[in-house]
């Protein structure tokens, strides 16, 4: 670095303040150099990243548009994930007349719609009881719901199985009343049991536990019932609690397999995500099979990035003090 | 309650007609509290009714029938059969390749889905240009159903499948085509990747969540310590990430043990029960061969191991003080 070498006959003194002066300079290049390259690669390894993330996906969606030679023959280029050649819609009519496909997805938007709007209101309301209303047992009652968090659904499911087939249900024929036992093959097996989340309860119960009890006080002066002020007061208020509690019931209820595979028989009452095994039956065709994964895929990932940030910050808000 | 009467005597006289008044207001406190009650038991209500259907009561049953040779359908009623299940569930070379394969699983997937994800959420936290977009596309996968995703990855693996191709011809054609699925060395780790790919996103954004909530001005004092690079990592973020890591370690956990629906997707628990798994062998035993007795006990097993598992966790992550 010649520009720090005093030259000769030069005042001492002078030579060593503009060497202190001027020694910063490289180094401070050589810092912005250094953390240009470092820049440089987080953006490197965040494309990378991205490419092993995105790849697997796109080549789903571009396959379900090629035919099944085609399929087999890009798979050696990138021309596996890009829509070029004879593109056709064929994969996604073979759906069609494979299974029906119109009734699975009638059947996971309303199973899924009615678990949600159900689940909204049991768990809010619960939630309402156990953090603004003040009874005997409530502090037990919050720490069992609490406990049942650590029970994973898969070591209930097979008793869950015998015990729903010996449930009993009042069935409306006509204008009398039945009482008919098992709930195996029908819609209310496949809602129910999701209903009420300890989870949930819990997301709400934080929720509201944040919201100043000065509101309900203030809306008890004006003569609010309890029931008002969880109507009218909380639930207006909790909007985000809402919204991540209505995410975390959808997305199971949508991608729900195992349960729904062992409690209906019936092809009219199933979801889609069921429908998927009629494509492993007689001759498989591996785009007809992306034809349909894409059709399932796609509905979720379109609401995922409409509504991208309240996903987001409800996935992150589920972690905060778990 | 020390009414004021018994306090002040004298002024008994005084006090009488108040008495009244305040007796009533106690009742009306008393109502309102009982009142306060009904209402809350009427909103907890069904939550609880449906809580104690479809959780207590099959928890209680999982105990119950796991001792009974129950069946799923049958005119006899099931029979006690004291331990018998459990005792052929102990010689039975199929449960213990199952608990194998589950408890390797979940000691791999666990620190590396954590540590990745960790690693992800380091590099989408910083508030650059494009950080939204890249966030966004690790998070995708995690809102595709595991269904679809094992459908895809199980053409992925396949013989001629693109993995294969794409290594193929990275090594320039020095490399014979594996059947990851299909060869009992490999179908394990072949899963794992493709699970930790699926759900990694999920955990980047409880941990970035986490990241948040520490205060920049910790960064700024540890800035004036000189504290850069690792040692602020060391020193500073990972401290600060108690309560998350706890969260994020037993929802891994719990989530990896239960493994299933990526076996019943791509492999069925072959090749030689080199991919089957607790609840995959409960689901086969209870749903295909009917025999709920026996996958009762299997799902007891499973849950008493979930138990110990989080509980030793719990133990080892409390905070130290």
């Amino acid at each position: 670095m010649t520009a720090t070498v005093p030259t000769a006959g030069a005042v001492p003194a002078a030579g060593a303040v503009r060497a202190a002066r001027v020694v910063p300079v490289p180094t401070r290049a050589g810092k912005r150099a250094r953390s240009r390259r470092a820049t440089v690669g987080v953006l490197v390894l965040r494309v990378l990243l991205a490419l092993v993330f995105a790849l697997p996906l796109l080549f789903l969606f571009v396959s379900s548009l090629k035919p099944d030679l085609r399929i087999f023959a890009d798979l050696g280029s990138w021309r596996a994930f890009l829509p070029v050649g004879p593109l056709t819609l064929e994969n996604y009519a073979g759906v069609f007349e494979r299974v029906p496909f119109a009734r699975f997805l009638l059947n996971s938007v309303g199973i899924a719609a009615v678990t949600v709007v159900l689940g909204l209101v049991v768990n809010s309301m619960a939630a309402f009881a156990l953090s603004r209303l003040r009874w005997r047992g409530q502090q037990l009652v919050l720490t069992a719901i609490i406990a049942t968090l650590i029970v994973p659904f898969e070591t209930l499911a097979l008793p869950l199985v015998w015990w729903v087939n010996k449930l009993p249900w009042l069935e409306l024929n006509g204008f009398s009343l039945a009482l008919t036992s098992g709930w195996l093959d029908t819609y209310r097996v496949q809602i129910l049991p999701f209903v009420a989340n300890a989870f949930s309860i819990y997301l709400f119960y934080q929720y509201f536990s944040s919201i100043p009890k000065d509101l309900d006080e203030a809306a008890r002066m004006d003569g609010a019932g309890w029931f008002s002020i969880y109507r009218r007061v909380i639930m207006p208020l909790s909007g985000p609690a809402i919204a991540t509690v209505a995410i975390l019931t959808f997305l199971p209820a949508w991608n729900s397999y195992l349960w729904p595979l062992m409690v209906v028989q019936t092809e009219d009452l199933r979801p889609v995500m069921v429908g998927i095994q009629y494509f492993f039956q007689l001759n498989v065709s591996w785009g007809q099979i992306m034809a349909y994964a894409s059709m399932i895929t796609l509905p979720v990932l379109a609401l995922f990035l409409a509504f991208q940030r309240s996903f987001i910050s409800s996935i992150a808000s589920s972690g905060v003090k778990g | 309650m020390v009414t004021p009467s018994s306090v002040a005597p004298g002024r008994v006289l005084a006090t009488r007609p108040r008495r009244g008044l305040l007796h009533r207001g106690d009742r009306r406190a008393t109502s309102g509290r009982s009142h306060e009650a009904r209402t809350a038991s009427w909103m907890v209500g069904p939550a609880g009714l449906l809580l104690t259907t479809f959780l207590v009561v099959p928890v209680g049953l999982a105990f119950a029938l796991a001792f009974t040779n129950a069946r799923l359908i049958s005119p006899r009623p099931a029979r006690f059969v004291g331990l018998d299940n459990f005792v052929n569930l102990s010689q039975d070379p199929v449960f213990w390749a199952s608990l194998r394969n589950t408890l390797v699983f979940a000691l791999v997937v666990v620190p590396v889905q954590a540590g990745l994800a960790l690693g992800l959420a380091l590099l989408v936290n910083a508030k650059v240009r494009g950080t939204t977009f890249f966030r966004t596309i690790y998070f995708v996968p995690v809102v595709t159903s595991m269904v679809v995703v094992s459908l895809l990855w199980r053409f992925l693996y396949q013989e001629d499948g693109l993995l294969n191709r794409l290594i193929s011809i990275a090594s320039f054609g020095h490399y014979t085509p594996i059947d990851w699925l299909n060869d009992p060395r490999t179908a394990l780790g072949a899963i794992i990747v493709m699970s930790v790919w699926q759900a990694v996103g999920f955990h980047m954004l409880i941990w970035l969540s986490g990241l948040q909530t520490i205060p920049a001005e910790l960064y700024e004092a540890g800035a004036l310590d000189g504290a850069t690079g690792w040692a602020r990592f060391r020193w500073i973020t990972w401290p600060s990430l108690v309560a998350t890591r706890t969260f994020v370690l037993i929802t891994i956990t719990i989530a990896a043990l239960s493994l299933f629906t990526q076996i019943s997707v791509m492999t069925q628990g072959g090749p030689l029960d080199s991919t089957t798994t607790v609840v995959f062998m409960a689901v086969r035993t209870g749903y295909q061969q009917l025999a709920t007795g026996y996958a009762s006990a299997i799902s007891l097993v499973f849950f008493v191991l979930v138990l110990v598992v989080a509980a030793v966790q719990r133990y080892l992550t409390r905070e130290k003080v």
